[in-house]
């Protein structure tokens, strides 16, 4: 492992620029540190940090940036002709970068030498890689092979530039940093900056994740409708992909999709909404310490356990439940275990927690003096709750409860499990729909090319999906706060 | 408007007597009281309903069944040379080996004196997993000495039979199953009677390896759990320390600025943002763009990290902003620096809540499952233990809940005893860790 090892390198040129640089500095106050300017070891931690930041960031950038530089030299080699019919310039690269490795495998396995590979016939590879275990799917072309070699060689000579240019970054950083230590210089300062630049980048990190997530799905978006029309994507009410491999026009409709997800909220809702809103007012108004400091908790575990759990239970339990009941033998509105409801339910029971935590946070926000003015008008505890704390608390309850819708639009293993793969156009709730988070899986799971307006209708999705539940975050935010602000 | 009042005949009431609209609210009251109480009462009942569900569909995944089975190893068949030579003798694979076991049950049968229809060889193919086999091979060919003894095996039941056991295979299922036969369940009957065939602990379903979708029997989680385990390193050597960098800088020393804002508005909204949008990232990002291998616990340990970063986030300032200011002063008063005060002072003081949301972060972390479905942990078949820690992270595995979601969709039902069974494992874990939070909670947090 040469990049495990270049580290290696680096860290014990930190840790000995860290003892040269405490070293001189306290040399050049004779020995005494309170002639210094800082505490010694600060002097051996700037010359440590001068080491590390510029050489591991070099090393970083140069192993993200030299895999797409081969591969654009390198594809740029490869003539039109090369690409078989059917087949993708990503493809072939995919090919290359197979045949380059399993000919790494091979020499690091002794079973060839450098010179072997280098002459190797590109009828030979074949059989020679799969020696070594590297299974190739068809014969080797000679062009591939050739750009094979180029990648190999390109990769080698990467490496070396890497090691040498991370190796020098280090030295440099070691000796300028060392250079620069004596009594004077305000070793405590500098380095105390260098770790605010730290801290400020692993802060931008949540940035970057947001910048990562909007590109990809906008990139990708953007290739999805050139290759398939966006009215078509927005308006069509049918959801039929064709199988990659068999042609034909697939039908990308995104309203029935909607649909399923909406209606499953909407299930979800009417069982987690009324249950944890009566849980919260119960809780924080009626219930004695005791039940309390139970039941509370008791409820939260709901929230912690995961979803892939609620998805087999809706799967295995409340599915067949509701085929009992509903189905063939009684009143036939049901044909199979994934239904509307019975993902709806799990995702309902799921979100009690969600909505009963929330809403009890909010209700023990209503100033108590609200109430002791309704008690002292002589009105009834329900009758407070219902004309009094609840007026008061219901905008943070609307936010609460859009919090849990976006739960709920953007749930994916209970409706994958429950929900059944059919995209409909249904109102009956015992049948099975499918949800944009499901197709999202199902399109991205497959064997299918990623270039393909199959998979790539998974990031349009995805897009409509983050956008959605970015929307109702922000609004439900926006409404909690707006109601915090009144009673603080 | 008081004359009015006044004037009118005022109602008789009593104190004692309760009229007719106290009566309707006190009703009203006791409702709504009423309302509370079966609203909780139904949450709790679905809890119970769920983890009863949990743990009687799952606890048979703990239990195997096993067929105790002389074989006589018969050196004619599998060392045709005599010479005892491994070489050779791995060229007879697991087809030869089959009579030889099937001949073994068959004359078990025989000297137990059973009745029982199933006379031929072939026939007490359905009772044994098609992994009995490979297991006989591998004893053979680790001690070749045996040759020509008759050893004591035990062997997996099969499927079937396992069920049948597990009442999960029912008589009247079986008339439509082409695997397995009534006689085959009467002759189960009877062997469990002799003791032949029992249910004995399956420490290989928590240590084991996946199998095929043939082989229910054989299933085991453990190497998902190892899986899981990589992924967990990965997460947790990412997001504590850019998790408490980020907050330490948040907390501490951002200015009020549209940067720090932009950063504040950011990780809100990440924490909300479903989690199958991270796993489009992570393929976009991570497998399309970086060419990192898929299936790779790395992959899957980058994508969770960014999941859990938010979580981490919000709790670790939660704890460094309980550590009051006058600690702060203290520490700029006898000289120390801003970083210094933080460092030295502040973040020691804050730890347990910190280490309290990871371990909350981490066990939300495990748990997930959508992500892990974008970037590759399923439809693949996690057979092998990976040799070596950079085997563990780069090379393709499965997790637990990726696993769970796989046994899950295959059409056998003993699958499905094994997750439920996994989610017992999965839940084990869970309920470890936060245990493990809440000692760290009650232990170490200092009231102000």
């Amino acid at each position: 492992m040469p990049v495990l090892w270049l580290v290696l390198i680096v860290l014990a040129i930190a840790a000995v620029g860290f003892v040269l640089g405490r070293g001189r500095a306290l040399k050049s106050a004779d020995g005494d540190s309170r002639h210094l300017h800082s505490l010694p070891s600060y002097y051996g931690s700037n010359a440590a940090m001068k080491v590390l930041v510029p050489a591991l960031g070099l090393l970083v950038l140069w192993l993200l940036a030299q895999p797409l530089y081969i591969d654009n030299r390198v594809s740029a080699t490869i003539p039109e002709s090369a690409i078989a019919e059917g087949s993708t310039i990503g493809l072939v690269m995919a090919d290359v970068r197979r045949v380059a490795e399993g000919l790494d495998t091979a020499v690091a396995e002794g079973a060839m030498t450098m010179a072997e590979t280098v002459a190797i016939d590109f009828t030979a590879v074949r059989d020679q890689l799969a020696e070594v275990g590297v299974a190739l799917g068809a014969n080797v072309s000679a062009e591939t092979l050739a750009a094979a070699q180029d990648y190999r060689s390109y990769t080698s000579t990467g490496g070396l530039l890497m090691t040498i240019a991370v190796l020098l970054v280090a030295l440099v950083g070691c000796g300028w940093a060392v250079r620069e230590s004596n009594k004077e210089f305000r070793a405590r300062n500098v380095v105390e900056r260098g770790v605010l630049v730290l801290l400020i980048a692993a802060a931008s990190i949540a940035i970057l994740t947001t910048v990562g997530i909007v590109l990809s799905l906008v990139f990708q978006t953007y290739e999805f409708f050139t290759l398939y029309s966006a009215l078509d994507f927005f308006t069509l009410l049918e959801w039929a992909p064709s199988f990659s491999g068999r042609g034909g026009a697939s039908s990308l409709g995104l309203l029935p999709l909607l649909w399923g997800t909406l209606y499953i909220s909407v299930v979800a809702l009417l069982v987690a909404v009324p249950i944890g809103l009566f849980a919260a007012i119960y809780l924080s108004e009626y219930a004695s310490p005791a039940v309390r400091s139970f039941a509370k908790p008791m409820l939260e575990v709901l929230a912690g356990i995961p979803t892939i759990v609620y998805g087999l239970f809706a799967l295995l339990t409340i599915g067949p439940i509701l085929l009992n009941v509903f189905g063939d033998d009684t009143v036939g509105w049901m044909q199979g275990q994934r239904a509307v409801m019975t993902a709806g339910i799990a995702m309902g029971i799921m979100l009690i927690p969600f909505v009963s935590s929330l809403s009890d946070d909010i209700i023990n926000a209503v100033p108590q003096a609200m109430r002791d003015g309704s008690y002292g008008l002589g009105a009834t505890k329900s009758e407070t709750i219902k004309q009094v704390v609840l007026p008061a608390a219901l905008p943070g309850i609307v936010g609460a409860i859009l919090l849990a819708t976006s739960r709920a639009i953007g749930e994916t293993m209970i409706v994958v499990l429950g929900a059944g793969a059919a995209a409909r156009l249904s109102l009956n709730p015992f049948e099975a729909m499918t949800t944009v988070t499901a197709k999202i899986v199902s399109q991205l799971t497959g064997d299918s090319d990623f270039a393909s307006p199959e998979a790539l209708v998974a990031f349009a999705l995805g897009m409509t999906l983050f956008i959605m539940t970015l929307g109702l975050n922000v609004f439900a935010l926006y409404i909690v706060r707006k109601y915090r602000e009144q009673y603080e | 408007m008081t004359d009015a009042t006044a004037n009118t005949p005022r109602p008789k009431t009593s104190l004692i007597e309760v009229d007719a609209r106290t009566k309707r609210r006190n009703a009203a009251e006791a409702r709504f009281k009423a309302y509370g109480i079966t609203a909780i009462a139904i949450g709790l009942l679905f809890l119970v309903v769920l983890l009863g569900s949990i743990i009687a569909n799952g606890v048979g995944a703990f239990q195997q069944t096993f067929v105790n089975v002389p074989v006589y190893l018969d050196p004619a068949k599998l060392d045709k040379k005599g010479n005892r030579n491994i070489e050779e003798m791995k060229k007879v694979s697991t087809f030869g080996y089959n009579p030889l076991i099937q001949q073994g049950l068959l004359d078990k049968v025989t000297e137990l004196g059973i009745e029982t229809p199933l006379q031929k060889r072939k026939e007490m193919k359905a009772m044994l997993s098609a992994s009995a086999a490979a297991q006989v091979r591998d004893f053979v060919l680790a001690n070749p000495d045996k040759l020509g003894e008759t050893v004591e095996f035990k062997l997996l039941a099969a499927s079937r039979v396992d069920g049948y056991l597990k009442d999960r295979v029912q008589r009247e299922d079986v008339a439509r199953d082409k695997n397995i036969d009534a006689e085959h369940l009467d002759l189960t009957d009877e062997l469990v009677k002799a003791g032949v065939v029992a249910k004995t602990f399956n420490i290989s379903f928590i240590t084991g390896a996946d199998a095929s979708e043939s082989r229910a029997e054989q299933a085991g989680i453990g190497v998902a759990m190892l899986g899981s385990f990589f992924m967990m390193i990965v997460v947790l050597v990412l997001s504590l320390p850019i998790g408490v960098a980020a907050s330490i800088y948040l907390e501490e020393f951002a200015p009020k600025n549209r940067w720090t804002d932009l950063i504040e508005v950011n990780i809100s909204n990440l924490a909300a943002v479903p989690s199958i949008v991270f796993g489009i990232l992570g393929l976009a990002v991570f497998i399309q763009f970086m060419h990192l291998p898929q299936s790779a616990p790395i992959v899957g340990g980058l994508v969770l990290t960014l999941m859990t970063l938010p979580t981490i986030i919000i709790s670790t300032r939660a704890s460094l902003k309980s550590v009051p200011p006058s600690i702060r002063d203290a520490a700029l008063g006898v000289g120390a620096s801003k970083m210094q005060s933080v460092f030295h002072h502040v973040l020691p003081l804050a730890m347990p809540g910190i280490l309290t949301g990871t371990i909350i972060g981490l066990a939300q972390a495990l748990g997930e499952t959508a992500p892990l479905l974008l970037i590759g942990m399923v439809g693949y078949i996690a057979t092998n233990v990976p040799d070596g820690i950079a085997a563990g992270f780069l090379d393709p595995n499965s997790a637990m809940p990726a696993q769970i979601y796989e046994w899950a969709k295959r059409a056998d039902p003993a699958y499905y005893e094994r997750a439920w069974g996994g989610i017992i494992i999965l839940l084990v874990f869970l309920l470890t860790m936060n245990i493990i939070a809440i000692i760290l909670r009650r232990r170490f947090e200092r009231r102000w």
